[in-house]
Formats: C-alpha cells, structure tokens, sequence
C-alpha cells in the first residue's frame, strides 16, 4: 500500500488529472482539434450515407429485377463484379487508390474524396443488405400488387420496399455503425478526422491516453445516440402493423 | 346456358411449360361476361396455372388470350391496363401487412388515378359496409381472421371495378368455420351478375353457383358442362375417379 501511495502520489505531483486534461484539451485550444475533427468524421459519414444508400438501392433493385425477370443482364453483371471488388478489398486500399489514383491529379478536397470512396464502399454492403430485405418478401406480395395493375416499379415503391425497409432496418443501422467508425483511416489521406486529431494532440503532449480514450468516448457517444433515434423508428414502425 | 353475355376471355390452344415439365397442354374456351366458371382437377392439374395465366401471372408459352378482344399475350400490350379489369383473389389473402384495410382497398384505384382519394375512400366503406367490415377500415390485416383477410381481399378487387375475378381456390387456406362467410359473399357477387372464374375444392359451391364447371387434367380441360350434368353423368374415367374420391 506504501509503495503504491508513493507511485501514485509521485504521479499525480508531476502529472495530477486535472493538469493533464488541461494539456490536452484545454492548452491552445486543443478541444477544438477534436472538435473540427468530429465534424470532418460526421460529415465524411453523412456523405457516405448518402451515397452508399442510392448506389445501395440501385444495385439491390437491379439484381432483383435481374433474378425475377432475367433482363437487365449486362447492368446484373457490373453490380457483381463491384460487390466482388469492394466486398473482396480492403477499404484502406480503397481509399487510398481513389485518393492518389483515381483523384491522384484533381484537386477536389479530401474530405470529399474520403466521402466517396466510404460511400462506394458502403453502397456493397447496403446493396446485399436490401436486397436480401427484397427476397425477404412473399412473392404473393408482388403479385397482389401486379394483379390490381400496378407497374412493378409502383409496386416496388408501394408495397415491397416499404416492408423490406422495416425488414433490414437493423442491419442498416448496423452498416452506419461500422461506416462511422471505418471513417477514422481517412487520416491516411490527410484529413484530420476525430481519430486524426486525437493522434494531433498525443504528438503535442506526449500523453496517448487522454485524447485517444476522448476520442472514443465521443465516437461511443456519437454511435449511441445513432442507435437511440433508430431503435425508436424502429419501434415506430413496427407498432404500425398491429 | 341459353343466352351468353359478350364474350370477355378467349383462350386459344394455351400452352405453359416450367422448363421441360409442361403444365398447359392446349386449352381452349371462352368465358363469358356473367358467367360462374368453376374449375376443379386433382393437385398439379394445371388448374392453378391456367387461372394465373389468365392475367399473365404466369406468362404462357404457347397459344393466345383475348381479353376483351386484345390479345394480351402479345408482348407489346401494356398488361397493367388489362390487369386493372381482371380482379384477383388469392389462396394466402395476400393483403399488404404495412397498411390498414382501407388503404389496402384505396391503394390501387387512387395510385392508378381511377378515382380520386376522397371517392376511393367513399368507395371503400361502401364496400366494407356491404361485407360488414366497415369497422375494420382502421385496423391492419394482422388484426383479422382469416375470413376476414380474404373477404377484404375481395372488396381490393372489387374496388377496381373489374370485368371479371378470378379466384385461386379462396378457401383453402381457411379454417373450415370461416369457409361459409367466404363463400357467401362469393355467392352474392355470383347473383348480381359478376362474371367470376374460380379455382375450388368446393364441390357444393360449383354445384350450387357454377353456371359451367371444368374439369382440368394434365394440363387440358377433359370435361366441360353445367354443373347438373357434370356431377350427374360424368363421362370421362378420370373425372368419373376424381368425382367419386371428392364427394
């Protein structure tokens, strides 16, 4: 117990907590490091929402028209060699070949790059996820639709993916999950995101586990209220069939 | 039958085959406006199909159907336009699980501009009101028995103001208790003057309604006749086999 106190107290004399969160995020203004870096991670994640969910839909949508009806070969095609290629490499290469290669000689701001290159990513997984919502869906669902004379596309709209939607909500939510995290290696191609600037700040102070374990109380906080809003639109949904 | 309506639906020499397993081996009739056509046949008859391919559900591999006078097996007709004249009832309801009873019924008639929300609402309690389900506008399919479902799965048809249902055996999928409600609203529709082909196990129903009922097997109509005949002096040895294991 002496040895410790002694260790202890020696630490905290040179280093007490309330000196160390001062280094780390008060000193220079360090908290907004981590704050800019947090709306570099919330935006590239928006983005890639974005993009990710239309190219997702698209893809879903054509490789179930592909299976049901047989046309739209060509398109079915270039759906799975991109499901392949993104699904078989890892993000990180991804990334870094769109930002030195693809966009190697543009001048368009990182931010953006990552944003698409998350998104691209992101549209495979989506893709799988809603179209495994669409098989999920009886087939008498499609031809009550069909046989009152909606189109496919309006029973598409109408019937199958408003179900498939509720269906697949939990692993959409899931996939965002994993997209607001994955974005922490958009620091490799020099954007400071939350992850990037909590690295800023531990080359500053020397001290790794005051920024690094702010960064993942943020991330964590970020993340739960994520899945917070979408429990609750899942809850909402769900109570509307009964 | 003396006098026949216009005819609505001619089927020429209709073929359909799953790969190399031919379901329709040619089947050629007419039905006609008014009519009660009841099909019966043995399990994989090909009885299903045929009534599927009517609306093209099942695309035909062969032969020609005339609705109306348009040949909707060719494939530059717009099928979605002919589909909103030929009501649909199925075996397993197929209500839309994420909307209430009216807008089940609503759904068709107001996204493919035939009335207006306000009229296709009107309409839709006018005919929930005639089933007695008015009071089930609001609830969801979940909610109902399985009569129920089907009943309203008749009123969605209805609501499109069809030329003719047709009917992929409606009671087989329902307890024997709520067979009866099926049926009668069946019966009623039947009375004032829908032309109505139906799919059935319901031997009584086709004897009772039918103005014609067909027997299907292997993929063609073996025996057709009104119903007084063709449960009294069935002539083909299949039907003579299948009418004696059935009643």
């Amino acid at each position: 117990m002496e040895g410790f106190t002694k260790v202890y107290g020696a630490l905290l004399a040179s280093n007490s907590f309330a000196d160390r969160f001062y280094q780390n995020f008060i000193e220079d203004n360090r908290w907004l490091t981590l704050l800019n870096g947090l709306k570099v991670t919330v935006i590239v994640t928006l983005e890639a929402l974005l993009i990710g969910i239309i190219i997702g839909f698209i893809v879903a949508i054509i490789r179930s028209y592909h299976d049901k009806t047989g046309k739209f070969k060509i398109l079915n095609v270039i759906c799975k060699i991109y499901l392949t290629i993104i699904r078989g490499t890892p993000s990180m290469i991804q990334i870094l070949i769109m930002y030195l290669v693809v966009f190697g000689s543009s001048s368009l701001n990182s931010i953006i790059i990552g944003g698409i290159a998350f998104g691209i990513n992101s549209g495979a997984y989506v893709a799988e996820i809603v179209r495994s919502g669409i098989m999920s869906i009886p087939e008498g669902q499609t031809e009550a639709g069909r046989s009152l004379g909606l189109s496919y596309a309006q029973t598409m709209r109408l019937i199958i993916m408003p179900q498939a939607f509720k269906n697949v909500l939990p692993a959409l939510v899931n996939e965002m999950i994993v997209l607001i995290k994955e974005t922490a290696i958009i620091g490799y191609i020099g954007e400071q995101d939350l992850t990037k600037a909590a690295m800023i700040i531990q080359s500053r102070t020397f001290d790794a586990l005051m920024p690094l374990v702010a960064a993942a109380v943020i991330y964590l906080a970020l993340i739960s209220l994520l899945t917070f809003f979408m429990n609750k639109l899942e809850r909402r949904l769900r109570t509307n069939e009964r | 039958m003396n006098v026949k309506g216009e005819t609505l639906l001619q089927v020429e020499n209709l073929e359909k085959a799953f790969g190399k397993n031919k379901v329709l081996r040619g089947i050629t009739t007419e039905i006609h406006k008014g009519e009660v056509v009841v099909i019966i046949g043995p399990s994989g008859s090909g009885k299903s199909t045929f009534l599927r391919s009517l609306n093209l559900l099942e695309k035909p591999t062969g032969g020609k159907i005339r609705f109306e006078g348009t040949d909707i097996t060719d494939p530059k007709v717009n099928i979605d336009i002919h589909r909103q004249k030929i009501g649909m009832v199925f075996q397993h309801f197929n209500l839309f699980p994420h909307k209430t009873i009216l807008e089940n019924i609503t759904l068709a008639p107001v996204t493919l501009g035939k009335l207006s929300p306000e009229e296709a609402n009107s309409r839709a309690k006018e005919l929930l009101e005639r089933v007695g389900l008015l009071e089930k506008a609001n609830t969801y399919p979940e909610q109902l028995s399985g009569g129920q479902k089907q009943r309203i799965a008749i009123v969605r048809a209805l609501a499109m103001d069809p030329d003719v249902l047709l009917f992929d055996e409606p009671t087989s999928a329902l307890d024997p208790e709520m067979v009866g409600e099926v049926l009668d609203l069946m019966k009623e529709l039947a009375k004032d003057g829908m032309t109505m082909v139906v799919v059935t196990h319901e031997m009584g129903f086709a004897r009772e309604v039918g103005t014609r009922v067909l027997f299907v097997d292997e993929g063609v109509i073996k025996e057709e006749n009104a119903p007084k005949q063709f449960f009294a002096e069935p002539k083909d040895p299949r039907l003579q086999e299948f009418l004696r294991k059935v009643l």
